[in-house]
C-alpha cells in the first residue's frame, strides 16, 4: 500500500518529464504544441458549464429539501453491513448514465463531506475509474446505425457493478473506513 | 433517462421541501449550487489546459501511436474476428490510447471510427457484433492514467493529497477493466452454445 501511495505522488511529474523530454528528442516544437493542446483545455472546461449547473442546481435542491438525507437513512442499514457507504449510492446509480452528471454528484459529494474523507476519496476514485456506459452505448452504436445491442448494456453495465465493487475495496484497503 | 432523475430529483427535492418546511434552505440552494458548479468550472480550466497541452506534445511526438504498438499484439487476442493489419484495429488502439491519456474528445470520433470499420467487417449488418461488444465493454472501464478533472476537483476544494487517488483508481480501473474482458467472454460462449 505504500508503493502505491508513492506511486501516487511520482507518477504525474515523471510522465510529465518524460513526455517534454521525448518530445525534445523528436524536435517536436513544445511550447507552441502545449499552447495549442491547451486552447482545448479552455473549451472543455467552459463546455461542461451548463451540464454542472443544472445538475448542481437539482443536487442541491434534493439535498437541502432534506429528501437526500431521508433516503439514504432509509438505505443505510442494510448497505453498512456489507461496508457499502449509503451516501455514494446516488452516485453508483449515475455514473453509468451521465458522465458529467456524476462529475456534478461528485463535486457535490467532495464539498460536502471533505476531499480526504473516506466518502471524498471513494466518490474521486468512482469517478475516475468507471466510464460512461450509455453515453459510450448511444453515441458509438448510433453513430454507425447499430440497432440490436445484444448483450453490450448487460456487459457494460455489469462492468461498472465490477468497477464500482472494485473502487470500494481498494479505497477501504488504502485508506480505512 | 438522465432526464427523468434529473427532473425527479427537482420536483422530489421541491415537494419534500413544501411538506418539510425547508423552502428557505432551497431557495438558497437554487442559487448557490448554480454559482457552486460555475466556480468548481473555472477552476477546472487551469488543469485542463496544462493537462490537454501536455499530452498534445505526446500526440505530436508519436508517443501515443508508439504505445499502440506496443499493446496491439495484446489486443488483437482480444479482437479475432479482426483480420491482423484491418485498420479497425489501429482506430481501436488509438481509442484506447486516447482514453488512458484522459483526452474524452479525442476518443470518441476514433471509436465511431472503430465501430464503423468492425461493421464494414460484419457485413455491415445493424446488429452488434461480437468484436464490437468488446470494445463497447472495454470501452465503458476504460483504463484511465490520470483522472484529471477528478484531480482539479480535489485541489479546488483543498484536498491535503489532491494525488493521492491516482493509484486507486487505477487499480479500480484495471481490475474493472478484466472483469469487463470476463464478463464479455462469458455472454460470448454463452451466446455460441445457445446459437
Amino acid at each position: 500500500m505504500q508503493m502505491i501511495s508513492v506511486i501516487s505522488l511520482w507518477f504525474i511529474p515523471v510522465l510529465i518529464g518524460f513526455i517534454l523530454l521525448y518530445g525534445t528528442m523528436k524536435k517536436v516544437p513544445t511550447y507552441e504544441t502545449f499552447v495549442e493542446g491547451g486552447k482545448e483545455g479552455i473549451k472543455m472546461a467552459v463546455s461542461i458549464i451548463p451540464f454542472l449547473v443544472g445538475m448542481m442546481v437539482a443536487i442541491s435542491i434534493f439535498r437541502a429539501s432534506g429528501a437526500l438525507d431521508y433516503m439514504v437513512d432509509l438505505i443505510r442499514p442494510g448497505l453498512e453491513k456489507v461496508g457499502i457507504p449509503a451516501d455514494i449510492i446516488p452516485l453508483a446509480i449515475i455514473r453509468p448514465i451521465s458522465g458529467n452528471a456524476a462529475l456534478g454528484m461528485t463535486s457535490d459529494l467532495i464539498a460536502t463531506h471533505g476531499p480526504d474523507s473516506f466518502i471524498g476519496r471513494l466518490a474521486s476514485t468512482l469517478q475516475g475509474s468507471t466510464d460512461t456506459t450509455f453515453y459510450v452505448l448511444t453515441v458509438y452504436f448510433g453513430a454507425v446505425g447499430i440497432k440490436k445491442m445484444g448483450d453490450a448494456l448487460k456487459v457494460g453495465l455489469l462492468a461498472d457493478l465490477a468497477g464500482f465493487i472494485a473502487a470500494i475495496v481498494v479505497v477501504t484497503l488504502m485508506f480505512g473506513m | 433517462m438522465v432526464n427523468y432523475i434529473w427532473v425527479g430529483m427537482t420536483i422530489i427535492g421541491l415537494v419534500f421541501a413544501a411538506v418539510n418546511g425547508t423552502m428557505e434552505a432551497v431557495n438558497e440552494a437554487i442559487f448557490k449550487g448554480a454559482q457552486e458548479a460555475v466556480t468548481l468550472c473555472i477552476g477546472l480550466i487551469s488543469i485542463l489546459v496544462f493537462w490537454l497541452g501536455i499530452m498534445r506534445i505526446a500526440e505530436v511526438a508519436g508517443l501515443l501511436e508508439k504505445l499502440s504498438n506496443l499493446f496491439r499484439p495484446l489486443i488483437a487476442k482480444l479482437f479475432p474476428e479482426v483480420p491482423s493489419g484491418h485498420p479497425a484495429m489501429g482506430y481501436i488502439l488509438s481509442n484506447m490510447m486516447a482514453n488512458l491519456f484522459g483526452l474524452g474528445n479525442a476518443a470518441t470520433p476514433l471509436g465511431i471510427k472503430a465501430m464503423e470499420e468492425l461493421r464494414k467487417i460484419n457485413g455491415g449488418k445493424d446488429t452488434a457484433s461480437r468484436s464490437m461488444i468488446t470494445f463497447l465493454a472495454i470501452n465503458t472501464s476504460s483504463i484511465t492514467l490520470i483522472p484529471t478533472t477528478v484531480i482539479a476537483i480535489r485541489i479546488t476544494y483543498d484536498s491535503a493529497a489532491p494525488t493521492e487517488i491516482v493509484g486507486p483508481t487505477l487499480i479500480a480501473t484495471i481490475i474493472s477493466a478484466i472483469a469487463a474482458i470476463l464478463i464479455d467472454r462469458y455472454f460470448y460462449y454463452r451466446r455460441s452454445r445457445k446459437g
